[in-house]
């Protein structure tokens, strides 16, 4: 049982770790990149709430969303390859996932722009949001990340 | 409270992925713009911004239409008056197509200093519908029966000619001579003869002279002469344009209207010139099927691709044209052709080599049209060291043989199949979303001119380049010159293919080369297979 523990415990770590990485990377290209904007991607939305995100690409609007959705990868990013506070990292790219799944919902009769292979309703962005819920269900922090100080700082001083 | 070196290695593994995650994205973001705009330094190419004229001021100008059928409701739109027909029926289509945004962009369309006060056209109903869309309590709008009446009225400023070809060079030529403004659709004449007549009218005349090849407003045509005149596409040798349309109003059977007749017709006004045939609403709606008012695909499309293209590289007039093409896809009783393949050859003209001085000289343009498909064939510039695909947008690759890139292509910096420029000014999202992606996505034209607001009209920018040139004196993108050349090589395709044989232009003396025995106007003007097969009328 422990053993299964530990193998589980690995695991999710290390999906943790992936995800963290993918939204740092993200995250760090579109912060060196000034000429980087959401205005396309909004822009094009489709679905049901494209009414939502073009709504946000007017000109008091774009830069604030921009900049928010740069910290808000960076912020999953370093929860997650640190491991501290990943719960509350697992939540904010859980919902960066969600708008980035709705503005572009592979549902049938939608044109897909720009996109990498066939979907039908189920995507990446919808399996990655999936993983962070795991993440946020299992937080392996203290099994391999800063909490393990902190958790053992904590446990230190109870002793 | 000690933490053990194995406390550390789980608490702070994290750390140097972050570290190496964040060197990478951070390089290859860096890295990417550096060699992007390497690129661009090494271009220098200016993406032009939209034309800032000199405001419309003053009394408004009083305008005058003349011909109010399909280009001449969308002049009339361009300069702020659409009928309620029109809207009505475009808030129905963007009822059906929410991507239909042309009431909404007519609307957001910044007003223009002028006063409908006349209209001039031989049917009835399109004067009415004019009269009632247009005219209010404090300006009534007078309908006048024939273009002269309108231009010797004393009342109008300026007219709007949007008329079957044969029409443009009197009315034209009516209105300079009495020094009223004229914007008149293309082609700008309807014979050779004309063309001098109408450029001498308009040089002595005061009143400003427009021919309506709107393109030149387009940002991306600026754009293009600018790459060009930088010497990044190397010498072009060849051009390729097209006209690729599969439909029947493509094909210029436009509808007939049901309250035609001699009644609502003013027959004898509207045949002018052309052989005295009996009353024909075929002849009336559809008029661009023959010579006798129209000049068919050498007329209607040619020249837009030979201006825009003229706008781009001022060629001129080519030396030699041969054209040849049929009536291949509607034979339907129409005399002009509706496929037709026209090379234009320039044999002393250069956009710059990078090769030895000497070596690269002359270009042909290939002009390439079919009414029976509509696969959209680009227009392409091809130079030694750069392709360029020029439409509204303007995407460059280098060529791999380029003498100019030879360095960057050996190193990789380019690759022939990846392009080195691309601007879209009208663009608004789906390239947005490319630049995301594309390493040398050029976008500053892109997000201008849409932060700016709305999506601009180009006949709406040309007209209003007219009126400003009206006020307030300087000139017009398509005046009288440009407009000759337009008008002469179109002429010059229509013969070639009249005749089937090369027609040639002598440059010092400004005129066709003489061919023995040959009038060049009776033949433009000729009408053969003039009789009208009644069963394949659609």
């Amino acid at each position: 049982m422990n053993l299964n523990q530990n193998k589980l415990k690995a695991s999710v770590t290390l999906l943790r770790i992936f995800i963290g990485w993918h939204f740092l990377f993200e995250g760090v290209v579109k912060m060196y990149n000034p000429e980087w904007t959401s205005f396309g991607y909004l822009a094009t939305a489709q679905g049901p709430f494209d009414w939502f995100f073009t709504m946000l690409i007017g000109d008091a609007t774009i830069g604030w969303v921009d900049t928010l959705n740069i910290i808000a990868l960076m912020l999953v990013g370093f929860t997650f390859t640190l491991g501290i506070f990943e719960r509350v990292g697992a939540i904010v790219g859980a919902g960066l996932l969600a708008m980035y799944f709705l503005a572009h919902p592979p549902f049938p009769g939608l044109t897909q722009m720009n996109v990498e292979g066939s979907y039908w309703i189920v995507n990446k962005n919808l399996i990655e949001l999936v993983a962070c819920i795991v993440i946020y269900q299992l937080p392996t922090g203290s099994y391999f990340g800063l909490d393990h100080l902190r958790k053992n700082k904590l446990k230190t001083q109870e002793q | 409270m000690k933490w053990t070196r194995r406390d550390l290695l789980i608490g702070l593994g994290g750390l140097p992925i972050l570290g190496a995650v964040w060197w990478a994205g951070a390089a290859s973001s860096v890295g990417s713009r550096k060699k992007r705009s390497e690129i661009l330094e090494q271009l220098n190419i200016k993406p032009s911004l939209p034309p800032a004229v000199p405001g419309i001021g003053g009394e408004p100008v009083r305008i005058g239409v003349i011909g109010f059928g399909i280009r001449g409701e969308q002049l009339t739109r361009a300069l702020g008056f659409a009928t309620d027909e029109w809207k009505e029926e475009m808030r129905l289509a963007a009822e059906e197509d929410p991507n239909n945004k042309r009431l909404e962009d007519f609307e957001s369309q910044e007003p223009l200093n002028v006063k409908l006060v006349g209209i001039c056209d031989v049917f009835d109903v399109r004067a009415e519908k004019f009269i009632n869309s247009f005219s209010t309590d404090d300006n009534k709008i007078k309908r006048y029966l024939t273009y002269k009446e309108m231009i010797q009225s004393g009342d109008v400023d300026a007219v709007v000619i949007a008329t079957p070809d044969h029409w443009h060079a009197p009315m034209s030529i009516e209105a300079l001579n009495n020094n009223v403004h004229v914007y008149v659709e293309k082609p700008m004449t309807h014979t050779v003869g004309e063309t001098y007549t109408l450029r001498e009218a308009a040089e002595k005349s005061d009143a400003v002279f427009a021919v309506g090849h709107q393109h030149r407003q387009t940002l991306s045509f600026s754009t293009a002469r600018d790459i060009v005149e930088k010497g990044t596409l190397g010498h072009v040798s060849l051009i390729q344009t097209n006209t690729n349309r599969n439909d029947d109003n493509g094909a210029w059977n436009y509808d007939i209207h049901e309250k035609a007749s001699p009644e609502t017709i003013d027959w004898e006004q509207f045949l002018g010139s052309a052989p005295k045939v009996p009353f024909n609403k075929n002849h009336f709606f559809r008029w661009r099927k023959w010579w006798a008012y129209g000049s068919g695909l050498s007329g209607d499309l040619l020249t837009h691709d030979y201006d825009r293209l003229n706008c781009v590289l001022n060629m001129g007039i080519p030396a030699s044209v041969s054209a040849s093409g049929g009536i291949y896809t509607h034979n339907d009783g129409r005399n002009v052709p509706d496929v037709i393949q026209v090379n234009m050859e320039f044999p002393d003209f250069s956009t710059g080599s990078s090769q030895t001085r000497g070596k690269e000289k002359g270009m042909t343009f290939c002009y390439s049209a079919t009414l029976g498909n509509g696969f959209n064939r680009p227009t392409i510039l091809m130079g030694h060291d750069a392709t360029m695909e020029l439409g509204n947008r303007l995407t460059v690759w280098p060529d791999g043989a380029s003498t100019r890139y030879a360095d960057m292509l050996e190193a990789e910096k380019m690759l022939p199949n990846v392009p080195i420029y691309q601007y879209d000014p009208a663009a608004t999202s789906t390239d947005a979303v490319s630049s995301a992606t594309s390493q040398y996505f050029a976008d500053k034209g892109l997000m201008w001119t849409y932060i700016d607001g709305v999506r601009v009209d180009s006949t709406f920018l040309h007209m209003r380049e007219w009126l400003s040139v009206i006020k307030n004196g300087g000139k017009v993108s398509c005046g009288i010159k440009e407009g000759f050349d337009e008008a002469i090589s179109a002429h010059m395709a229509g013969l070639s293919w009249k005749l089937g044989r090369k027609i040639e232009w002598d440059a010092p003396s400004q005129t066709l080369k003489p061919i023995e025995g040959i009038d060049f106007d009776q033949v433009l003007l000729a009408n053969e297979n003039w009789n009208i097969q009644p069963e394949m009328v659609g």
